[in-house]
């Protein structure tokens, strides 16, 4: 087969471009992952604390995150702030931000989650052996939330990943745009090269998101 | 028993919103004595145990352990819980620890003592009491009376004065009961100062050196065993053991 499309992936740099693609994804999944993960730390213990200004305040944000499309938060960002403050945020920076808005209060919920699910009999036994609220917190409370979060943090992180392709949207080439370049390109020569590109994607996610998905379970059976 | 005095509760009082659970209990217990406490569902017998041990504030009046009293001041609150251990009927381990864990935890990480030191005490107290080959296991292996009893051992291990016990059988499935009330009676034969909480009356009458009835937020009865559970002074205690005493009336009509 002469014409068959798979060849364009190895035309020129075609099939690195495809990576160079994908990385610019990746990265700001990482990137914001990395953020998301302290910071909804700190919002969960927030949400949970029994004062009511607290309680209110991240309500509004959590509701206010979810509510909004990720891709409207990243026009506001990359448009809006720009215009607004005469701010000049690049792509880069305004993806990096939105996703970790978005991310920390992911993560919050989670972690607010995994705190409430800890029975109050275990706070009480830990304060009856004499440990104080750090001391509970590090070593009963954590620990066991950790079990219930290591997959729900890994879950995110892959919802993390496809979610970013978004930024294609705000004129950043990530690896949907770099695919259909190279198929644009071919379209007269190689009429099948839509199905090996979009093909080598599908595969390159996989790549990137299975390994993720196999550390959560082995993480999961160590910490049981 | 000696004379001295290990725990003083003075005009306690605790409210939960507008509802009066307890309402001023004067309670004075000495070293080495045993204490049941007994009372209806709902009459603020965990309550007052929660209160002991600083885990509920009082809304009014003072408790002294030791001479020392029992604020909610953290860095202090979490000193005297040192000297009193309590265990509690829900299954309370830490279910992420294997026993050994469980039981050296608050000992390493809150007294600071040697970890080899304390394993000694645990290997000392499993053995005792049958549970030496679970060290390694995690709760959830472990049967409702085995968790209970090893939960006894993890509040033994602080070195504690005085040990609370709030219906620690309560629980239990009726086989398992009597393992657990067991190393509780070893225990009150070494002198150990408790305050127990139960609804076995049998094990209240052979353990207790005082039995104290609560109703409606007040001690209503502080009196021997022997004559709370022959003749008890208030209509409100016959009634309560009323209660318990239906079995021995059905085999009188048979
Ligand atoms: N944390 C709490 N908040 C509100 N009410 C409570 C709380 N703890 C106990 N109570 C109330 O106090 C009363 C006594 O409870 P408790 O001490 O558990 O009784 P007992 O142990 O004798 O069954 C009950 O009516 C209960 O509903
Ligand atoms: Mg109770």
């Amino acid at each position: 087969m002469q014409d068959s499309g798979i060849s364009v992936l190895f035309m020129g740099k075609n099939f690195l471009r495809l990576l160079e693609g994908l990385w610019v994804t990746l990265r700001i999944s990482l990137i914001a992952v990395l953020l998301s993960i302290p910071l909804g730390i700190l919002f969960g213990m927030f949400m949970t604390m029994k004062n009511p200004v607290s309680r209110a305040v991240s309500r509004v944000y959590l509701e206010f995150i979810r509510i909004m499309p990720q891709l409207v938060l990243l026009f506001i960002a990359y448009f809006g702030v720009t215009r607004a403050f005469g701010w000049n945020l690049s792509a880069d920076v305004s993806a990096v931000i939105v996703f970790t808005l978005w991310g920390t209060a992911e993560m919050g919920d989670l972690v607010r989650g995994a705190l409430i699910s800890i029975p109050k009999h275990q706070y009480d036994s830990a304060a009856a052996l004499g440990m104080n609220k750090i001391q509970t917190f590090g070593y009963v409370v954590v620990p066991q939330t950790m079990r219930r979060l290591i997959p729900l943090t890994i879950n995110l992180t892959t919802r993390m990943i496809k979610t970013t392709s978004l930024v294609v949207l705000i004129g950043m080439t990530e690896v949907l745009k770099v695919g259909k370049q190279i198929i644009d390109a071919n379209r007269f020569d190689y009429p099948t090269a839509a199905l090996w590109v979009y093909g080598v994607i599908f595969l390159l996610y996989f790549l990137a998101c299975w390994p993720i998905s196999m550390l959560a379970k082995k993480l999961e059976k160590r910490w049981r | 028993m000696e004379e001295r005095i290990q725990l003083q509760v003075s005009g306690l009082v605790k409210r939960f919103g507008t509802e009066t659970v307890l309402d001023g209990i004067d309670l004075c217990i000495r070293k080495g004595e045993v204490v049941v406490v007994l009372g209806p569902s709902g009459c603020g017998k965990s309550t007052l145990l929660r209160c002991m041990n600083g885990l509920e504030s009082p809304s009014a009046g003072t408790i002294f352990l030791d001479g020392e009293e029992v604020t909610s001041d953290g860095k202090k609150i979490t000193q005297l819980r040192q000297k009193i251990g309590m265990v509690f009927q829900s299954y309370d381990l830490f279910p992420n620890k294997n026993i050994m864990d469980n039981i050296t935890l608050a000992p390493v990480k809150v007294q600071k003592r040697l970890k080899s030191e304390v394993e000694q005490d645990a290997e000392r107290l499993l053995k005792r009491v049958g549970l030496w080959e679970k060290r390694k296991a995690y709760p959830r292996e472990l049967s409702g009376g085995q968790k209970q009893r090893v939960a006894i051992i993890r509040a033994l291990c602080m070195n504690p004065e005085v040990m609370l016990f709030d219906e620690v059988t309560a629980a239990l499935d009726p086989e398992m009961v009597r393992e657990v009330l067991d190393v509780m009676l070893e225990l009150a034969d070494q002198g150990m100062t408790m305050v127990i909480v139960t609804h076995e009356m049998q094990f209240a009458r052979a353990i207790a050196d005082r039995i104290i009835f609560l109703d409606n937020g007040n001690i209503v009865e502080d009196s021997k065993p022997d004559e709370f559970f022959t003749n008890p002074k208030t209509q409100r205690a016959r009634e309560f053991l009323q209660t318990f005493a239906y079995k021995k009336r059905r085999t009188h009509t048979d």
